[in-house]
């Protein structure tokens, strides 16, 4: 299925809580949703024939310098096409449902994009640092993520 | 003398205590530095935590500090064991972006590569699968073969195992005279080889014992942990990214979609999982074949080298069948010379967490097994 037609079921299913469908030229057609119906939006696209987006490719932290995202790529193994999600939060209030429910790879993808970019995914059993040290401080991928001197008595940048 | 007591009691009431048990980072079974820490009921595991992170190597933080074409080799160096795989999908995303047709010796160059690397790792895969059980001449074998791989990726790019070969738009450098007839004997070398490993190993009886009925892997849970590649082929499901999602020139090959089928056991059990790519092997052979068969020896492979990659503001999600599944990189450009923003969404990092799910009432000695069918590289666990 082609991305206008699913956005146009997403539209008519959701109205508001679409926000906007891009399809520009260079991009990958996505829509961007809001926060709170994102879980929702997630299952539907998964569970509802005709789309049944099972495998979740990949989910990425983004750092748009005002505010925060989260870039969901969605597969359909059994019919074979992609989609796109995105959701823009705050810095101050990074707060985003977790969709580990709907699929499970999203565990591990979800507790890196915490890890990089302190995005806070509500919901998530067990939302600990993955790639960094379960101690380290601050999210390093962040445009204005500033390198700490010393890590426990050793030194960091050389 | 009091009256003697008569403790009633069932077997399965006795609660032994539960042991915590590290294995890793160093441990020569866990294929690189990851610490699993595993919970044991006796000898039964009754969970396992991976702890990953080891080699982290900040490749995203770095890849906006870089050009374009400076992030190649780091990339090489996610998954070091088919860095050849690795450079596709990145290229191929910054062509697209870019609107670059690569000319037809390239492909084929590419694709000869790509299965040649393929081929290199399900050799690895396979013999340290069967180190892990304690079959060493496999081994042997496997790593004398690769080294014929190894050498031909030497003579054309100058690296045995990083390569910074595919370019955005073309190759580093042509292949040499003889190229068609040294990728020719490599084949025939490949195939007398699987003969004796089939024999030697795989459909051993000792080994079947093994690992048949081990560490079973579910069709639906593999798709909802993300899995792919022979780990998610093992579980009898036919997904293969060069016959669904075709890039490149794939779609003028004929091969199969190797599936477990539950040969000697159930399907999604080590067996299945390797037994897939020892058979993917054979196909890579096939596609070798007939890409040597109609590829032109003429042609400029760096005539579409652009002089300055600035690909236009956008962003693309490109994947490529590695040989450990789905690779694929999420592309930010702002239209500079540089990237805003590279995820790469590893292929060994997501099989890797399917581990506790599928580890859970074996054996301890079965989780070795099974982190060795799951075939990680830590690498690009960890970037």
């Amino acid at each position: 299925m082609q991305a206008q037609e699913i956005y146009e079921k997403l539209k008519a299913e959701f109205g508001d809580a679409i926000i906007e469908f891009n399809a520009e030229p260079f991009f990958d057609p996505f829509v961007l949703v809001t926060t709170d119906k994102l879980f929702d939006i997630c299952l539907y696209l998964r569970d509802t024939q005709g789309l049944e987006f099972d495998y979740l490719s990949c989910l990425g932290g983004m750092d748009y310098k005002e505010n925060l995202g989260v870039v969901y790529h969605l597969y359909s193994i059994k019919l074979k096409h992609t989609f796109v999600i995105k959701v823009t939060v705050s810095k101050e209030n990074p707060f985003v449902p977790t969709v580990e429910r709907i699929w499970r790879t999203a565990d591990w993808h979800e507790r890196e994009a915490y890890d990089m970019m302190g995005i806070q995914f509500e919901g998530h059993h067990n939302l600990i640092r993955i790639l960094c040290p379960y101690d380290w401080e601050n999210f390093p991928l962040r445009k204005d993520y500033v390198q700490p001197d010393e890590y426990h008595g050793m030194k960091v940048p050389y | 003398m009091g009256e003697t007591k008569k403790v009633e009691f069932e077997y399965s009431q006795i609660d032994s205590e539960r042991m915590r048990l590290n294995v890793g980072p160093q441990h020569p079974s866990t294929h690189g530095v990851l610490r699993l820490e595993v919970e044991l009921d006796g000898e039964i595991v009754t969970e396992v935590i991976p702890h990953i992170g080891y080699l982290h190597r900040c490749f995203e933080k770095h890849c906006e500090k870089m050009t374009y074409p400076q992030v190649i080799p780091y990339i090489d160096r996610m998954d070091y064991i088919c860095a050849m795989n690795n450079e596709w999908p990145y290229v191929m995303g910054i062509e697209k972006l870019m609107g670059i047709e690569v000319p037809e010796k390239v492909e084929y160059i590419r694709v000869i590569f790509a299965e040649l690397n393929r081929i290199a790792n399900h050799q690895i895969a396979i013999a340290t699968f069967g180190l892990d059980a304690g079959a060493f001449t496999p081994f042997l074998y496997l790593f004398r073969d690769r080294e014929f791989i190894l050498s031909i990726f030497e003579k054309a790019s100058g690296g045995r195992l990083l390569y910074n070969y595919y370019w955005v738009g073309g190759l580093a450098a042509d292949v040499h005279k003889e190229f068609k007839e040294d990728v020719l004997s490599i084949v025939k070398q490949v195939r007398e080889t699987n003969k004796e490993i089939a024999d030697l190993l795989l459909y051993n009886k000792i080994f079947i014992e093994r690992v048949a009925n081990v560490g079973i892997l579910p069709a639906d849970v593999a798709i909802s942990y993300g899995c792919s590649g022979p780990v998610a082929r093992g579980s009898g499901l036919a997904f293969d990214l060069r016959k669904d999602a075709p890039y490149s020139i794939y779609d003028r090959f004929d091969f199969d979609v190797v599936t477990g089928h539950g040969e000697v056991g159930t399907v999604g059990d080590c067996f299945d999982r390797n037994i897939v790519r020892f058979h993917e092997m054979e196909q890579s052979c096939r596609i070798i074949e007939q890409a040597i068969e109609q590829m032109p020896m003429d042609g400029d492979v760096r005539e579409k080298l652009p002089k300055k990659i600035r690909p236009p503001k956008g962003e693309i999600y490109t994947k490529a069948e590695n040989p450990k599944g789905e690779l694929g990189f999420y592309i930010v450009s702002n239209g500079t010379d540089k990237p805003e923003r590279i995820k790469s969404r590893g292929t060994s990092f997501v099989n890797l967490s399917v581990l506790p799910e599928i580890s859970k009432g074996y054996l301890f000695a079965d989780l070795i097994m099974i982190l060795g069918s799951v075939d990680i590289v830590l690498g690009e666990v960890d970037r």
